[in-house]
């Protein structure tokens, strides 16, 4: 009846598992009995649960994304600690069957639900406001994506109470990965949340190449579109491609385990090495698919506090459509020590040193973009300076990886861990939290505190130099990754930095959450409101807008003269908005809970198959299929918005407007 | 904003570059065979060449950034310009011009420092051989010209190249001495190459550097690099060793166990190596010299159960 689980499961015995499980729910009970005493639940229920308003998700995306990043750092902050205690002798408080999950679910929940939710909360948040258009091209596609990723990252920490994950490092590599070696439910719980957590993404990216391809501003040309458009159209595409490897790569692994099949098997003519090829496939353009909105934010952020365009636009793109090009033909990087003939190894090196081109070309643009400009320190030039000088470095050590014979060396050390952290920090982690910083008043109608944010940006600047330049000494010193203890007196040392460094960085995320509670408690005061909707006097078409805007986004479609649309009309004195012009009722689409039911019986659906409960997965894959089927059979899906409210909501902008005017 | 951020970043710096060049102390820049050496000056060439690079950009963007700033009205505004051809065309040619190098320099070196291709050694040196072989977690080491095995333990003669064949009977692993090099994976069903040296005598940490499950931690050996005639001391003091290795103690061995203490065996079977690379495939192994595929004897294994 209850398949493999048994009571076993519930790991009671293990301190560190049941304290965890008291303060997650002791916070869980808060949050409900919080939303239980205002009574929320109806109007959480109606506003954000079941909204198809692409900013809305793109709010969800990123608290789920904040959730997530507490977790991992969590993890980071346990893997640091087992590392400075476990030496000569000393156990450390992690036996390697726990210290296994952890690292695995580090990389796992950092990956697939921190930087991969964050990057699908701003795409949604800032797109469509920046291409002109009200929503996105399939807004129930929109919530059932945002939902398979919720579900997922639900399904990982599921696991943390019942049962186990997986303890075969972020990737599951097999053999390790199959049931002979790994016949725990840890790895099915792996398998299953990417598998669901993929198809919401794979949706996201379908969906966003629709809405770039056809829903632009008349007049938004493909080379006046925003720069961090044109990124997210790249992700979109790498998605499109990369990610349909990934779903193959846990399928055959998933067919593997559950089946007995043989395509990675130590026997019966499977090949663990095609995994690699397989799972690299997706896994390198993954790397790029971070990276690319991290600089499309980067750039408009350079540009707006630079007070002038960004240098080199049309290099930019093309620098950018060049690194979605090359991502594709690099993953063989990752496995050189394989025994690849030399001219395999030097095809894949070369090819990955040539991406090393555009990507520096892109920091000289941002670069001369500050040149002869009138810079504005506010706190997100920060992040952006922290981000060129770190990624320079990390962009130096990856060129280092890229050549194998230095990579024969190099390979699976604590230098790759290095390397790899220092861009993900430096340039994903750096570039999302400047884009939130950017982007946060379009989003709440009020700024960020700014004192917070240069505090949380200098703990995070110091905190990953001191965390990781160890990590490279360690490289040299021929330490690998994934030990749980060591006896080495050389390392102790530095891995007591390490975790001076992750203590520094715990400490950058206490000022990120007091940032956000301080920027909450203070929004009323009036240097903190944005009446006008350009708090930052920046250039593109989000701006032109409300903060927060109204729910169909323009009530006239913005025409679109130039590329910086937006700052083409204030210095033409056009009035983007066109205040007062022909009102026509707006058509929208209406909130649906379809894509919350379909996320919810996808979460039964897996936990089932995890367990192999198979009567329960069955229920979960008969509730999606009825779903999807009620939701195909509606056709009551859209409104119109009468032309009444469209006047009644733009005079209230165009009164707070003319407000601020004269407040100048 | 610069008085804040100069200090420490010359502070970060420094000791970064001093991480580089005060290696000592450390592994892979403290090698004792020549294809480590070889690596350790590709490792350190290519960073000097891509600091022509890194560094000007650091340096620029704080000076920029300080330059710029919105209180330094002295400075020139151009709040207009956004597009110059010269300095477009620097910035493409400069790091493609180092990108070219760099390119050269790979295929040289992957070719030069290819893991299969034999080490030339001085006219009256024999190359030796070892067969490795990954298991949970411990790593066997067969010489097959001696007839000996050892786990967790391997020497070699100073300046004579080693020739390896490596294999998994489990997981997937990596076979690492970081002092002499590079490193290759060991992976069950198929056999790896590796041709290694070492130049200097000493006593290596050798270790897997691919995760491969609870043991991995401890899944390392020692490498003895010693003098011709210690070595066949060392040859000789493995076989006496009251421990054989055959179709049925190796099972025994292949068993998992965690921290393995150094074992000696004095016999091993002829084609053990063979046989666990022949299991996963049926019989059949491949020949490294002509690359044809051969059928084994699968006589010594005929009782050695799969493990699945």
């Amino acid at each position: 009846m209850l398949g493999k689980l048994t009571l076993s499961a519930i790991p009671y015995d293990v301190p560190i598992l049941v304290g965890t499980f008291i303060g997650a729910a002791i916070a869980g009970l808060a949050v409900v009995g919080l939303i239980t005493y205002y009574g929320k639940w109806g109007y959480l229920w109606r506003e954000w649960l079941t909204s198809v308003d692409h900013k809305r998700i793109g709010v969800m995306y990123i608290v789920v994304a904040l959730v997530a990043l507490f977790r991992g750092f969590a993890d980071a902050i346990m893997m640091r600690s087992q590392l400075a205690l476990a030496y000569a002798g000393n156990p450390g408080y992690l036996p390697p069957h726990h210290y296994d999950q952890i690292f695995s679910a580090h990389g796992t929940i950092m990956i697939f639900f921190m930087a991969m939710a964050f990057m699908q909360g701003l795409m949604n948040i800032v797109v469509p406001l920046q291409i002109g258009a009200r929503d996105v091209a399939f807004p129930f596609v929109n919530t059932l994506s945002f939902w398979m990723t919720t579900i997922s990252f639900l399904l990982v920490n599921v696991s943390l109470f019942i049962g186990e994950f997986s303890q075969c490092g972020w990737l599951a590599y097999p053999p390790l990965s199959e049931q002979q070696f790994s016949p725990g439910v840890g790895v099915d719980y792996y398998i299953w949340a990417v598998q669901l957590s993929g198809v919401g993404t794979l949706l996201t990216g379908v969906n966003f190449f629709a809405t770039i391809v056809k829903m632009r501003a008349p007049g938004m040309t493909y080379m006046r579109m925003p720069v961090f458009t044109w990124t997210i159209f790249c992700t979109t595409v790498l998605i499109m491609v990369a990610f349909p490897i990934l779903t193959v790569a846990m399928g055959l692994l998933g067919l593997d385990r559950y089946l007995g099949m043989h395509f990675f098997t130590n026997d019966g003519g499977g090949n663990q090495m095609l995994y690699l090829s397989v799972i690299w496939g997706w896994g390198h353009p993954e790397v790029y698919i971070l990276v690319l909105p991290a600089f499309g934010a980067f750039s408009e952020i350079t540009q707006t506090f630079s007070r002038k365009p960004l240098f080199g636009y049309k290099t930019m793109v093309y620098a950018t459509a060049s690194i979605m090009v090359l991502s594709l033909v690099v993953w063989v990087h990752h496995f050189f020590t394989m025994g690849a003939g030399p001219n395999v190894n030097a095809f894949f090196g070369i090819m990955t040193m040539i991406i090393a081109v555009p990507t520096g070309v892109k920091i000289f643009n941002w670069l001369f973009t500050m040149y002869k400009g009138r810079i504005d320190f506010h706190a997100t030039m920060y992040w952006v300076i922290g981000f060129m000088i770190t990624f320079s470095i990390g962009g130096m050590t990856g060129v280092m990886l890229a050549i194998p014979a230095s990579d024969f060396v190099l390979h699976n050390s604590l230098f790759v861990i290095a390397h790899f952290h220092n861009v993900i920090i430096g340039g994903v982690y750096f570039g999302y939290v400047a884009a939130m910083n950017f982007w946060f008043p379009k989003a709440f109608g009020f700024k960020l505190n700014e004192a917070w944010g240069k505090r949380a940006f200098w703990f995070w600047f110091v905190g990953f130099y001191v965390a990781f330049m160890p990590l490279y000494v360690l490289g040299f010193e021929g330490m690998t990754r994934r030990m749980n203890h060591y006896d080495n007196p050389e390392w102790h040392p530095w891995l007591l930095i390490a975790e001076v460094g992750a203590v520094l960085i715990a400490c950058g995320i206490v000022c990120q959450l007091t940032q956000l509670y301080v920027s909450i408690r203070d929004r009323n005061l009036a240097e903190n409101r944005d009446l006008t909707g350009d708090p930052w006097n920046a250039r593109t078409l989000e701006w032109s807008t409300s903060s927060p805007p109204p729910f169909y986004n323009f009530a006239i479609l913005p025409e679109v003269h130039e590329l910086d649309a937006f700052a083409h009309d204030k210095e033409a004195g056009i009035d983007t908005r066109q205040a007062g012009g022909n009102y026509q009722p707006i058509h929208m689409p209406k909130n649906t809970a379809c894509g919350f039911l379909i996320g919810a019986f996808s979460f039964v659906m897996g936990f089932g198959a995890v367990w192999y409960i198979w009567w329960l997965a069955a229920v979960g894959l008969i509730g999606v299929i009825a779903t999807v089927i009620a939701r195909s059979s509606d056709n009551d899906v859209d409104y119109y918005v009468p032309v009444s409210e469209v006047v009644r909501i733009e005079q209230e902008h165009t009164h707070n407007l003319m407000a601020a005017q004269a407040a100048e | 904003m610069k008085k804040k951020i100069l200090p420490r970043l010359t502070k970060l710096m420094s000791l970064s570059s001093a991480a580089l060049l005060a290696g000592c102390s450390w592994d892979t820049l403290d090698p004792k065979g020549v294809i480590g050496a070889q690596e350790k000056s590709l490792i350190l060439t290519s960073t000097y060449a891509m600091l022509l690079v890194v560094i000007p950009v650091c340096i620029l963007t704080l000076l920029f950034a300080w330059q710029y700033r919105q209180s330094n009205t002295a400075a020139e505004y151009l709040p207009k310009w956004s597009h110059s051809n010269k300095i477009e065309v620097i910035i493409w040619a400069v790091p493609s011009l180092i990108i070219l190098f760099l390119a050269v320099l790979t295929y040289q070196t992957c070719h030069s420092l290819d893991p299969y291709k034999p080490l030339e050694a001085e006219a009256n040196v024999k190359p030796i051989h070892v067969d490795v072989v990954a298991l949970d977690w411990k790593w066997l080491f067969i010489y097959p010209d001696e007839g000996i095995a050892t786990v967790n333990q391997m020497a070699m003669p100073v300046n004579t190249p080693v020739d390896f064949r490596i294999t998994s009977d489990s997981v997937m692993n990596s076979f690492f001495i970081p002092q002499l090099g590079t490193m290759i994976y060991a992976m069950a069903g198929m056999q790896t190459q590796l041709h290694l040296i070492a130049n200097e005598a000493g006593d290596f940490q050798g270790e897997s550097s691919n995760f491969s499950g609870r043991g991995f931690s401890d899944m390392r050996f020692r490498a003895l690099a010693m003098p011709a005639d210690q070595y066949s001391a060392w040859v000789e003091k493995v076989k006496a060793s009251s421990e054989q290795l055959d179709s049925a103690s190796y099972p025994k061995l292949a068993a998992p166990s965690e921290a393995n203490p150094v074992e000696y065996f004095s016999h091993v079977d002829a084609g053990l190596f063979d046989d666990i690379v022949a299991k996963y495939n049926n019989g059949m192994v491949m020949d490294k010299s002509t690359g044809k595929m051969l059928h084994v004897q699968q006589s010594a294994m005929s009782d050695m159960n799969m493990k699945e």
